[in-house]
Order: C-alpha cells, then structure tokens, then sequence
C-alpha cells in the first residue's frame, strides 16, 4: 500500500528529539560516543544525554572552530564523535575545520546540523542553513545526508556511529510524519521511494519530503495524476542509479529541497541527468536567490511554494 | 624504541637536520626554508628526546601525538620522521613533485603525521580534543603542538587556549616557535600579540621561555613537563628565522625563498664548519 500522509499517524516526533534519544540509547553500550556541544545541549535536546553520560560530553562554548578541531583529535583517538551545533554555525563558522580537520584528514567525526535550513524561521538569516549542501557536497570524503522523518533520522544517527567515515547530518526541530511503516532498510546514498506512481517524480529531502507526499495525493486526488515520491536523504554520494531509473521511465522529474536553488539537491540532480543523457522535463524547487522572507518556516515554506499546492503546481506545471 | 639522544648528539643532529632541510628544499626549488630552520631544534628535541613515539608503535593508542599547527615548515618534520626511521630518507627526493604523497604541508599519507595541517590556527584545537580523549581513557601520552607566532591572531587558537585550561589539560604542550617574522614582515608589526606570555597565563596556562635553538634549555623544559599540574603547558621558544645560515637569519625574503647553487653551497659549507667545531666543542664518543 502507498503511505500516505493521512492514514500514518501523526504522533511523531521532532527529528530533533529522535536524534538525542538515539544518542542515549548509543551511549548506554558504548562509552566511546562522545557528543561535543557549543553551548548547543539546551537547543540539541541534549541535557538528558549530559545528565545521565556527564564524562560523555563535552563543552567548548560558543567556538564553533574549537567545536569542530576538538572533535576531529577526538576521532583521531578512537573516540565516535557526534559535533552538535546549529547548522548554520556548524557549516559556515567551522567550514575550514570541517574541510581540513575532518574530511581532509580522515577523522570520522559525525557532524550533526540541529535546526538546518529555515528551522529558526523569523530569527533570520543569521541563522539559516540554505548553504549547507552547496558547500559540503564539494568537500572530498564526507557523507551529507538530510533525514525526513524519525526513521530516517534514528537509522542515520545509528548508520553514522558505526561509519569510519566523516557524515554530516541535518535535520528540523518540527514533529515529522512518518512517510511509511513498513520501511526495514536505510542505507547512506540509496534513496527511498516512498511513493510509486507514473506520471512525475517529486524528488525531496529532508523537511519537505513531507509536503512533496502531500502534493503527490493532492495530484492523484485532484488531477488522477499518479505521482512517485523519492526522499533522497543523501546527497552526497547521490543515488545515480536510482535517478538513472526515474530518467529512463521518461516521468518529469521536479526536486524540493529547504536549501538555496543553487548548488543543492536540484543542481546534483541535474547535472546527473544532463550529463547522461536525460532530458526530462526538470524543475528545481527551494529558496531562491534573495533576502529570504520574513516568518515561520512553515511561512517560508509557503511563500516559495514548498507546500502541498506550491509543489502540485510546479507537477502538474511539467506534465501538462 | 630508539634510545634516547644525548645533549652533544642532538646539537650534531641539529646541524645534519638544518643540512637535510634545505638538500630537499634546493632540489624541490620550494619549501618554507626560514621557519623550517628555526623550528628544526624543537622537532628533534621532541623525536630524539622527549617523545615516546617510534614507527613500530606508531598505531599504539599510548604513545605521544605531535601535531604541526604551523604546517608550512613541513621540510623540518619529514627530516625528522626520516631520521627517526619513519619513511626512508629518499623518499624525499619526491618532495613535491607530480604525485609525490611529500606535499608541502603535513599530509597523513607519509608515515608519522599524525593531522593534516596547513591552514593556521587548527593545531591546537585538534591537540585540545585529542588530549581530552587521554585524559577520558586514562592514558598516559603526552600532546605536543609547534605553533608559529604569525598563526597566533587566528581566533581559533583562541578558543582552543580557552578549552585546554578549562579541562585542565596537563597533558598538552604547546611550542611557540617565536621567530618574530612572518610573510609580511615583523610579527610585532603585523599584528603585535606580545606579551604573550601574559595572554596565556590570562587563558589559564603555565608558560615558560626557552631559548628555542639552545638543546639544553630545551630538554630541561620538556623534563619539567607538565610546568603545573592541573594546566596546560606553552614553551615560549625565542628562535630564529633561517638560523644556523648566517646570510638567511632574520631575513625575509627566507620566509619562503630557495637558494640558488652559490647559495646552496655557501649554507651547506657554513653548517658543516659548524659541525666541526661542534665535534671539537664537546668531548666525548659521538658513535
């Protein structure tokens, strides 16, 4: 059966808050897990962790640089580093840190972007993400993956302690739907097809795999237009062959992702697909380039049509 | 394990070390000539002397991590790791060149390094992090870190200064490499971070000056580690751009200049004389 968003329950979680439980559940067997913070444990949920694993956390302060070397001489000595900062900060602040001390050198740190994209919502662009997937997709030897919903999330958190490679993961603090209960396999750079139709593909990830699901029912309701829906939650190293298979089906493909249009999700795709052959009908969704507006995220997501009926016109718009 | 070197060998190793370094800077027409000289004397008290870190335990989870903030002066560690039986010596002869893992900053593909550096301002954070994981496993090793004083207006050093004395990081050692130049001219006139001394303490760290080309005052402060328990250490080492070439100290245009075949044959003429009279100097066996 298809999931769809109204016949999953809606008592989910903030990402978030399975992130932070995840992490507690790790370190009761494992002593080695260590979360590094930048004043960020109030804000990463992550207060139980330190209560119950105090000698399993570790404070720098606001010194996002500081957050990112330790963790990686951290790594260097076998410890599984989990770096918990805003992503905002994280990718931005410590970018130099992440290309040079974790990627470059190899230090296996899990790099965990709490309140990515427009989570701070009317906080403003100080504090958005829209950058993130650009930057670290050029970065050599690190995993970017962007969870939808907590399954996502608890496989990725899990995945990454036991990966020795460098992962960067971000994620909302929103309550997330689940978008199937049947799903048993999450892998780094497979994609999940969390909806088979065929007429369109909605490529997502992250927080707007879930309305790209809503739009994909509004079509099927509205327009008996039988939509797929992919959550690529990695994107980097991206599922080529799971996008070789959506180009050759001939379905247009529209991506949606809660980045900046310009060097995320839509961009990799793309350039896969041009550079194979493909040429289907192609609309890349997100934040667009200018002072993004003022509101909630849910508001941002509206106003660029990351939304139910933004992302059903921008199908229907390829189909027709 | 290696034994560990006396006072009198390690000034004759000094020298064969300041020989090496521009031998392979000469034949790569590159290298950071001046700051690889006036770091040379910490390096090889830190390998022949203090450290406990041989090849063959080079993956031991106990043995002491030395982590080159100021990379550029990479000529001085590959010659140190080769003399210390890390890599062979001729390896060397590839330094940067087409495909050669010897590229002109710290790289984890040669044997020996323990990070990646390069960019200013990482060291001491990584030294900061993997400190903490030895103070949390309860291990013994030791972590030492040459910082340039040109890297010091980095920020991050900064916050890492902040961290190392707030977990009482006894077991972490920063080496300033205090030569007073740096790309642009004299530190103090770029941006002055004297008295630095002073800044440290303020950052919660026990800091003592040495003169960091006298092999003496080197193994005494190294000995005496760590200066007060319950801080971490910083060696304010005085040194010398380009010392030991009489014609490349204090200038410049040594930051990162190559010799030509003159100058090349007038530095290794003025290092072996040194030699000389270091062997005269000092009695004893040097076997």
């Amino acid at each position: 059966m298809d999931a769809t968003i109204e016949n999953i329950a809606v008592s989910q979680r903030a990402n978030l808050e399975v992130f932070s439980g995840t992490l507690q559940h790790l370190a009761q067997t494992d002593r080695d897990v260590i979360v590094v913070t930048s004043d960020s444990r109030g804000s990463g949920k992550l207060v139980p962790f330190g209560q119950q694993f105090p000698e399993q956390i570790i404070e720098v302060g606001i010194a996002e640089q500081n957050l990112v070397g330790v963790a990686a001489g951290l790594a260097s000595a076998g410890k599984k580093v989990f770096a918990v900062s805003p992503a905002c900060f994280l990718t931005a602040r410590a970018l130099e840190q992440i290309k040079n001390d974790v990627a470059y050198s190899d230090n296996p740190v899990k790099l965990i972007g709490i309140s990515a994209g427009v989570s701070y919502g009317a906080l403003g662009s100080t504090h958005h993400s829209l950058h993130d997937f650009a930057v670290l997709r050029t970065i050599n030897n690190l995993i970017v993956v962007a969870p939808a919903d907590n399954f996502e999330t608890e496989q990725a958190i899990l995945l990454a302690a036991e990966t020795d490679m460098p992962v960067y993961i971000r994620f909302g603090k929103k309550q997330m739907p689940l978008l199937s209960e049947e799903e048993k396999t999450f892998e780094f750079g497979k994609g999940r097809i969390v909806r088979e139709g065929k007429d369109v593909t909605i490529i997502g990830t992250g927080e707007t795999v879930a309305p790209a699901l809503r739009a994909a029912e509004k079509l099927e309701r509205e327009h008996q237009i039988s939509a797929t829906v992919i959550s690529m939650h990695t994107i980097k190293p991206l599922d080529y062959d799971l996008l070789r298979n959506i180009a050759a089906s001939g379905q247009p493909v529209v991506t949606v992702e809660e980045h900046s249009v310009y060097g995320g999700l839509g961009e990799a795709c793309a350039s896969y697909l041009i550079q194979n052959n493909f040429h289907n009908r192609f609309k890349i969704m997100g934040i667009p380039d200018e002072y993004t507006v003022t509101g909630s995220q849910t508001e941002i997501f509206n106003h660029y049509g990351i939304s139910e009926g933004g992302i059903a016109a921008a199908a229907l718009g390829l189909v027709r | 394990m290696l034994r560990v070197m006396s006072e009198k060998e390690l000034a004759q190793k000094s020298v064969e070390y300041r020989k090496k370094i521009l031998k392979y800077i000469y034949q790569a027409k590159a290298g950071h000539t001046g700051g690889s000289l006036s770091c040379i004397d910490i390096l090889n008290v830190l390998y022949n002397h203090t450290m406990n870190v041989v090849p063959d335990s080079f993956d031991s989870p106990d043995r002491d991590r030395y982590i080159q903030s100021k990379g550029h002066t990479v000529e001085a560690l590959y010659v140190v790791l080769a003399s210390r039986g890390f890599f062979p010596e001729s390896d060397l002869e590839t330094l940067c060149q087409y495909q050669s893992h010897y590229i002109g900053h710290p790289t984890r593909k040669v044997h020996g390094v323990e990070q990646n550096t390069g960019a200013l301002g990482h060291g001491l954070s990584l030294s900061v992090g993997t400190a903490i994981a030895g103070k949390l496993d309860k291990r013994d090793y030791r972590v030492f870190t040459v910082l340039g004083d040109g890297e010091l207006p980095e920020g991050s050093n900064w916050e890492a200064a902040l961290s190392a004395s707030h977990y009482k990081l006894d077991n972490l050692c920063a080496i300033l490499d205090k030569n007073t130049l740096q790309i642009s001219g004299p530190t103090s006139a770029v941006c002055n971070t004297d008295p630095v001394d002073e800044k440290f303490e303020a950052f919660g760290w026990a800091v003592r000056h040495v003169d960091g080309h006298d092999i003496g005052e080197l193994t005494a402060a190294f000995g005496a580690l760590p200066f007060e328990k319950g801080k971490p250490s910083l060696i304010i080492a005085h040194t010398v751009k380009g010392k030991g070439v009489s014609y490349m100290e204090n200038q410049l245009k040594w930051h990162h200049g190559v010799p030509d075949p003159k100058q090349y044959a007038d530095a290794i003429q003025e290092l072996d004389l040194l030699k000389e009279t270091l062997s005269w100097a000092v009695p004893g066996n040097l076997t």
